[in-house]
């Protein structure tokens, strides 16, 4: 090793407002993960004829999986953002917290309108079908639904704002904390460090995905409420697709903040800031607002440059920032005497998840593959690997830093354990759906034929191993953090 | 061999390519080294690495969209055998579902309601080739069948309650055998 790391330096500290608004993010993070695995668990489970689901409740079930994932994610996600953008910005402890409240008051409204309206129109919520249900559920229930994106996408808008703002005051502008100044040349020494450029990417694609997901909730609404105002559903489908595409790109872009703040400190390593990082940030800006046109590969009245476009910029997008920040952990990591922990394997497992789950992604970008796999379970199968396999070990491996900072016992047989098995546990999940997918099996099916249950039997053992371990991680974690706090002392030695 | 089994050996390919890079790094990791000097070769290494990716996807770019798979919207199929396919919760309507072998077929395919997939499953379980079905537009596919037998349709965009249960039917038969139904 190098030298000596902090692993909880003083500038990470939290005061008491501070640490109380963090602790509600981790717990309800973990309790929210773990009941919309279990909902997970029960989808493939009925798929796989071992349990019975009515199939209204399926796609009820189904619609909370998607939109309680997706929204969780992004709420862990700007926890491990805030955590670090605090060292070098100014944030605003309110904006986080009422990121928080707006979040819970929009899940309940999702949870209300799945569970007690009976809505079934997908995470998604392709229009006409949210107020096309043939009767089974409200427009009020869509309404509600809806509503409940809006609660949430204006929390996650004022987190944005405020970080912005925070940015604006110590960097000047946008550009220069995305260090487009640094791309020709320049002392790479002054540029902004990795937290700042990640954060202001994500500030900026993620507040237009939020703006246009606004646009098009309130367009959904109205249209709910006065069909008279009919929507071009080809233009609704492009904008719900470049919402969903930025929203849940920008939770991995948040979730590697940690793997740039922490790596360095177990492998005593720092993270350089390269002339090829900040390009690949640069683009990365672009491409992830320019890639959504490959979830309408298939819609052929699409203007032919769009699908092309969308296969180019999918090979594309996925390169620059993974390329370089999977390589640079590698590189980082090769023989550095790296004091293996929980945070440092879970960092390891979230870049290759990230990494490993590109490949079935890109391939299917590309239309003439997409053509035979797209809504197949390839889909399912690919960005449940990079989610389940990247994101979430980015999260957990966050989790484990900051309760790590209260209580010494850094990890036991218990948690190496159950690290083995979730890998294992999402490598048979993640490889059962892309299996399906070559098959040929479709994604979103209540019902399966006999011959595809096999897949759904061996994505459910697998299933069931990860929510098993989630909920070890998930005790852990939280026993850990509310064990009173130790000394600032002991808080700061280092790793070696 | 099909094409959905190619792109199922090349992405575990690239998953196993990915796994072994992580296999080498990591144990490598506890012996510590000089930092400078990997990071010197990790760098040096780096460019061929970004060249090679480069080099993948223009190649992989221009093998698939040299003949675009996307059938031109415009202009009919010349001798296709044309058949509007209509969608709608739950049920496909097909105009015509009997087709002759090695004539191309031109499927009109729209919706009346919300969105649907129009995939066509071949005989042996597989899709063989999709759409979407969107209310307001018409998506041309052109597929020229060359396996003979029934071939379903599946909707593959979740299109409400009973959405998977929304299946229809057709039949591929010889040449000879076409103009009889």
């Amino acid at each position: 090793m190098s030298k000596p790391a902090l692993m909880h330096p003083r500038n990470e500290s939290l005061g008491r407002g501070e640490r109380i608004a963090l602790d509600l993010y981790v717990v309800t993070a973990l309790a929210v993960f773990l009941l919309m695995m279990v909902f997970g668990i029960a989808m493939r489970m009925a798929q796989a004829g071992w349990i019975q689901v009515r199939v209204d409740v399926f796609y009820q079930v189904m619609t909370a999986h998607g939109a309680g994932m997706v929204g969780i994610a992004g709420l862990a996600s700007s926890a491990v953002m805030w955590f670090f953008l605090r060292k070098y910005v100014r944030l605003h402890l309110g904006m986080f917290v009422a990121n928080y409240v707006l979040f819970l008051l929009g899940a309940a409204a999702i949870l209300g309108a799945t569970f007690v309206g009976h809505y079934a129109g997908a995470w998604t919520f392709l229009y006409p079908l949210p107020i096309h249900s043939m009767n089974l559920w409200s427009v009020n229930a869509a309404a509600l639904f809806m509503t409940g994106y809006l609660l949430i996408g204006v929390g996650f808008l004022l987190f944005y704002l405020d970080a912005m703002l925070g940015v604006l005051r110590a960097y000047g502008n946008l550009g220069r904390a995305l260090a487009l100044p640094w791309l020709f040349g320049g002392r790479l020494e002054a540029a902004p460090p990795p937290t700042v450029i990640a954060s202001t990417m994500v500030i900026i694609t993620n507040c237009l995905g939020i703006l246009v997901g606004a646009v098009v909730l309130v367009m959904c609404i109205v249209n709910a409420y006065f069909p008279s105002v009919a929507l071009d559903p080809l233009l609704t489908k492009n904008l719900i697709f470049f919402f969903g595409h930025v929203f849940i790109n920008a939770t991995i872009y948040m979730s590697v903040i940690a793997v740039y703040e922490l790596l360095p400190r177990f492998t005593g390593r720092p993270w350089s800031v390269s002339r090829p990082f900040l390009w690949g940030w640069a683009a990365s800006t672009v491409l992830v607002l320019a890639v959504y046109p490959h979830h309408l590969l298939m819609d052929y009245a699409m203007p032919r440059w769009m699908l092309v476009m969308g296969q180019i910029v999918s090979y594309m997008s996925g390169l620059p920032v993974l390329a370089v920040t999977a390589y640079g952990a590698l590189a980082n990591i090769h023989r550095s005497g790296i004091r293996w922990g929980m945070p440092a394997r879970l960092v390891m497992l979230s870049m290759f998840g990230w990494a490993a789950g590109i490949v079935p992604a890109i391939a299917d970008g590309t239309i003439r593959i997409n053509q035979v796999m797209h809504n197949t379970q390839w889909v399912p199968g690919h960005f449940h690997f990079y989610l389940l396999l990247g994101v979430l070990p980015m999260v957990l491996a966050f989790m484990y830093h900051v309760s790590g900072s209260r209580a010494e016992d850094a990890e036991n047989r218990a948690d190496r354990l159950g690290f083995s098995f979730y890998l294992l546990g999402g490598l048979v999940f993640v490889l059962a759906f892309l299996a399906a997918g070559r098959a040929s099996v479709p994604r979103r099916f209540a019902a399966h034929l006999v011959e595809w249950m096999p897949y759904d039997r061996a994505g459910s053992i697998g299933a069931i191993v990860v929510v098993a371990t989630m909920l070890l991680f998930a005790v852990r974690i939280v026993a850990r953090l509310f064990r009173p706090a130790v000394p600032a002392d002991v808080a700061s030695h280092p790793v070696s | 061999m099909d094409l959905q089994n190619r792109v199922w050996l090349v992405t575990l390919a690239g998953i196993a390519f990915v796994a072994l890079g992580f296999i080498y790094a990591v144990a490598r990791s506890r012996v510590p080294g000089d930092a400078e000097a990997v990071h010197h070769r990790a760098y040096a290494v780096r460019r061929w690495w970004f060249l090679a990716l480069l080099l993948g996807g223009v190649g992989a770019t221009w093998a698939s969209l040299e003949q675009f798979p996307v059938p031109d919207q415009r202009s009919d199929v010349r001798n296709a055998q044309v058949v509007d396919a209509v969608g709608r919760q739950w049920l496909w309507q097909l105009s015509r579902d009997r087709f002759v072998a090695g004539v191309p077929v031109e499927f009109h395919v729209t919706s009346q309601d919300v969105n649907h997939g129009f995939a066509i499953y071949g005989p042996d379980g597989r899709i063989v080739a999709q759409t979407q079905a969107m209310p307001g537009y018409t998506n041309r596919l052109v597929h020229t069948f060359t396996q003979l037998g029934r071939y379903r349709v599946l909707c593959l965009e979740y299109c409400g309650v009973a959405h998977h249960a929304m299946m229809a039917g057709f039949d591929i038969v010889a040449p000879d055998n076409g103009g009889r139904s």
